[in-house]
């Protein structure tokens, strides 16, 4: 046992573990601090208690009553307990709760291994009622008329489906797997800020909690952008968009700061840039632009929040403001949270691509270069979003441009994923093929994207389902194919066990065929007239929709199949998996499993990259390369 | 076998795919392509987007190709345990792509300027245009509010019609705006698409070229009726639009004498605020 490991605290006893400082306590005092701010609320604005109107229609009094029930979840859950202790002169500790049982996994745990596992499942969960909303819109879409839902359910769903996708999934990777692995990866026995790590995680959990209570308030009619103003507009369900956002952006915004931070500084000795996995590169990338891009958020709901409570003009146009000021700074963080998104995927295949194809990593360097380049020009293209919205449109060819220049960099990415590719030695375990997957989904996502870049052929694709058919295939295609690459890839190391291979691949064949039987025809009737988030379409798109809905069902159903096997594999049969079963040179897979606490006994000194895979050109098994070649 | 004749096999491969499949997909699909010839900014986007898709077909079938390839030739021959050749780059390859994708990402741009700043290719382009297509124009006004749009023919005595009618072969100068929240005007047959937006004047330019019944559509989430923010406009010959406005001007004239003096924009009284 080394020195570091003894360090960490005996455990409490089970019973004072159970009564002080963990879910239960949190959720107490998140419901007491909701009422607490439900009621300050009403005292602020003078409303009554009983008069329905005024109990339904009291923005303060909800914002307040969210806000107080977060800090209160977050007091129960002990993020306190250390800085009070240090302000009362106790002395400095790195860990809380690490090490022991069961009980780490339900409450504050610094433990980046613990916080990895409870972002896969907490991040599972609502991934799964996000795909639920999805289906419950294919069954309205099913008939051209209101069937299912009225007007009003329908834009509910749509707006909770795609604000939780677009909120809980920019930590879909990095999250689990960036928390999890990057410690791992650059040789250091935790996180450079643990309690915050713990913190983003239980912020998006509250987060999540906030946007399913909509439903409480009325839904909200405006889609996951929130547009002004109707935003300012709608009913009480648009405070739980409002908040649920603001804290998705500080989750994301200290996500990113501790990934950089860490990165930075707790590289293992030897660990040069150039050394780096080429996933912690697309890490950083994302992290870089988590923290610039999410305080744009907070601070535009912010002002979304004044300009429905205390009677503002922020974005009212008759006051002075402007609808124009919110989709600017929507879009300003919204253009690079889709490559929030999009990042980490990219990582994700070329760090596996290797270890399956027997390959070095082919272009490092160019794979960097892609990656820093899609995040910077990530924040100059975003009006493209607002081509036929009027304004500057003049500068219009300036964003088309840009636009299009992000291809460029974009194709390095696929050109790397080719040159590993080129004469390895692939073995087509299941998360290669969602890497194959990924490059053929993300490759029809880009070249979509080359048409809505450029505006006269935008004119007649924006705001309909061609759109949403390309951002489908960017995230679903993109993130979603990579994210489960990287669960089948990873959860062995995780868990310590493995997965059933034949529902594995039976999941992998069905979610691969039926994501693009249902994605595929949208880009169709996108072409073809069919606007998004509308309850009512032409009768002539009905068989294509009908299409599409039996798809989507079955794309779910291979989701159920994914379920079963994490079921039956991690909880009722667990086979113990290999110690390192894809033979990666990686660092990660090189420590014990499971994961010692410390992550290492000795640190490790780094003297190459992690992709020092194949033979020396001309050795024994590998073809001699011609001449020049 | 060699890497040469991998790589003339795949080129072989990919160039008569291509050569088959581009004049295929721009032969076949072209024709198709929405949004169809109603007016000279539609039939703009269905050259811009027979363009768009014949450069795209090459581009996708050299990944895809490339990956049946690579699924079916760089693989682990079952149970063999091998490792591949220890090749971290080439930096002729590199350069290559590198210019060869600049050169067709900026000719990609080049050309959607130039479609761009001809007729404006039926986009809004707010209260100052930039590109004003020559010749007399008919403005007509578009109005959006939570559910309809209505149009207002300034040049008729402002009169307010429920319908949008254009008549065949005139430049059109549509001024967009919304009384409430953003609302965006999605005229399919024409090619054009401009956001209505409260207090802002958005100008589009459309010639309608074929006598037809268009669809129009609200294209920005508006609030719950936005699914049925919807109707059929016409576009007719110039005696039968002549016929029709004055028909108009009489049916609506009681309540022309009531609205506001026609103007870019119209502030509403100040709105019920929050919810």
């Amino acid at each position: 046992m080394s020195t570091s490991a003894a360090a960490i605290p005996a455990p409490a006893p089970l019973w004072r573990r159970l009564i002080g400082f963990n879910l239960l306590t949190a959720v107490a005092l998140g419901v007491g601090g909701y009422y607490l701010g439900w009621v300050l609320g009403h005292q602020v604005t003078g409303a009554s208690y009983y008069y329905q109107a005024d109990v339904d229609e009291n923005d303060v009094a909800l914002l307040l009553a969210y806000v107080l029930g977060v800090i209160g979840f977050l007091i129960g859950l002990g993020f306190l307990n250390y800085p009070v202790a240090r302000a009362l002169g106790r002395p400095p500790s790195l860990r809380e709760k690490e090490g022991h049982g069961w009980t780490r996994y339900l409450g504050l745990c610094t433990d980046h291994k613990v916080v990895g596992i409870q972002y896969l499942l907490g991040i599972g969960f609502f991934l799964f009622i996000a795909a639920l909303n999805a289906m419950l819109i294919r069954v309205e879409l099913l008939n051209p008329t209101p069937t299912a839902f009225g007007p009003n359910q329908y834009l509910s769903l749509v707006g909770m489906h795609g604000t939780m996708m677009m909120g809980m999934m920019t930590s879909g990777i990095l999250g689990p797997f960036a928390n999890y692995f990057v410690p791992l990866m650059i040789g250091a026995r935790r996180m450079a800020f643990p309690r915050i790590e713990a913190l983003t995680f239980w912020l998006l959990m509250a987060a999540g909690f906030i946007l399913t209570s909509t439903v409480f308030f009325g839904g909200f009619p405006t889609g996951w952008t929130g547009y002004e103003p109707l935003n300012d507009q709608a009913v009480m369900g648009m405070d739980s968009y409002i908040i649920f956002f603001a804290l998705v952006g500080v989750s994301m915004a200290l996500l990113g700061l501790n990934m950089i931070a860490t990165i930075v500084t707790m590289r293992a000795p030897g660990l040069t840039w150039s050394r780096l996995p080429i996933f912690v590169w697309s890490v950083f990338a994302t992290s870089v632009l988590m923290v610039l891009a999410a305080p744009t958020l907070i601070a535009t709901l912010l002002m979304a929040a004044l300009d429905r409570t205390i009677s503002t003009s922020f974005f009212i146009t008759g006051g002075g403001g402007s609808s124009y000021l919110f989709e600017n700074l929507f879009w300003f963080f919204g253009h690079p949270e889709v490559y929030v998104l999009a990042l980490p995927g990219f990582g994700i295949v070329l760090e596996l691509l290797p270890v399956f194809t027997r390959k070095p990593l082919w272009g490092y360097r160019l794979a960097v270069a892609g990656m820093l380049g899609v995040t910077l020009l990530s924040f100059f293209v975003w009006q493209h979003h607002l081509f036929v919205s009027g304004i500057n449109a003049d500068l219009r060819p300036f964003y088309m441009l840009s636009t299009e220049i992000i291809s460029i960099p974009t194709g390095f990415i696929f050109l790397c994923v080719m040159g590993t590719l080129w004469r390895g030695r692939a073995t087509y375990t299941v998360p290669m093929l969602f890497c194959i997957a990924w490059t053929f989904n993300f490759l029809i996502g880009g070249l979509s994207g080359v048409f809505l870049s450029d505006t006269p052929s935008d004119t007649d694709t924006h705001g309909t389902f061609f759109v949403m058919a390309h951002f489908h295939y960017t995230i679903v295609g993109g993130l979603v194919f990579a994210f489960f690459a990287a669960i089948y890839y990873w959860v062995p190391k995780m868990t310590g066990l493995r997965f059933n291979e034949r529902l594995a691949k039976v999941h992998f064949w069905t979610m691969f065929i039926f994501f693009n039987t249902t994605f595929m025809p949208l880009f169709v009737l996108g072409m073809k007239g069919m606007p998004r988030r509308v309850v009512s379409y032409a009768t002539n798109l009905v068989p294509l929709n009908r299409w599409v809905s039996i798809n989507a069902f079955l794309l779910g159903l291979s989701m159920l199949v994914f379920v079963t096997n994490a079921v039956y594999s991690l909880v009722l049969v667990r086979r113990r998996a290999e110690q390192n079963p894809w033979r990666s040179k990686s660092l990660e897979w090189q420590t014990a499993t499971p994961v010692p606490v410390n992550n290492f006994e000795k640190v490790p000194v780094i003297d190459s990259d992690p992709y020092d895979y194949g033979a020396p050109v001309g050795a024994h098994g590998v073809e001699p390369l011609p001449a020049g070649g | 076998m060699t890497e040469t004749n991998h790589f003339r096999r795949l080129m072989l491969l990919w160039l008569i795919a291509s050569a088959i499949a581009t004049p295929l997909v721009v032969v076949l699909l072209g024709p198709i392509l929405p949004p169809g010839n109603g007016s000279v900014q539609a039939s703009g986007h269905v050259t811009d987007n027979t363009v768009l898709l014949g450069m795209a077909t090459p581009v996708f079938l050299l990944v895809v190709l490339y990956l049946i390839y690579a699924v079916l030739n760089f693989r682990q021959q079952s149970g063999a345990v091998l490792e591949g050749p220890a090749v971290r780059g080439d930096s002729r390859v590199q350069t290559a792509w590198i210019v060869i994708t600049s050169i067709a990402v900026l000719s990609l741009a080049a050309y959607g300027t130039a479609e761009l700043v001809g007729n404006g290719a039926g986009s809004g382009q707010g209260p100052n245009p930039a590109s004003v297509p020559a010749g007399k124009k008919l403005q007509v006004q578009v109005i959006g509010q939570e559910w309809a749009f209505t149009y207002r023919y300034p040049s008729y005595g402002g009169v307010e019609t429920p319908h949008l009618v254009l008549p065949v072969d005139t430049t059109v100068e549509l001024h967009v705006t919304s009384l409430d929240v953003i609302h965006s005007f999605w005229a399919f047959q024409l090619g054009v698409k401009a956001d209505a937006n409260p207090g802002v004047d958005n100008v589009v330019f459309v010639k309608p070229t074929k006598q037809e019944a268009f669809s129009v559509r609200c294209a920005e989430l508006c609030g719950i009726w936005h699914g049925y923010m919807f109707d059929t406009g016409h576009v007719v010959s110039a005696p039968a639009f002549k016929s029709w406005i004055a028909q108009q001007r009489s049916v609506f004239s009681p309540a022309t004498h009531y609205l506001p003096p026609y103007s870019t924009t119209y502030n509403p009284e100040p709105t019920v605020r929050g919810s």
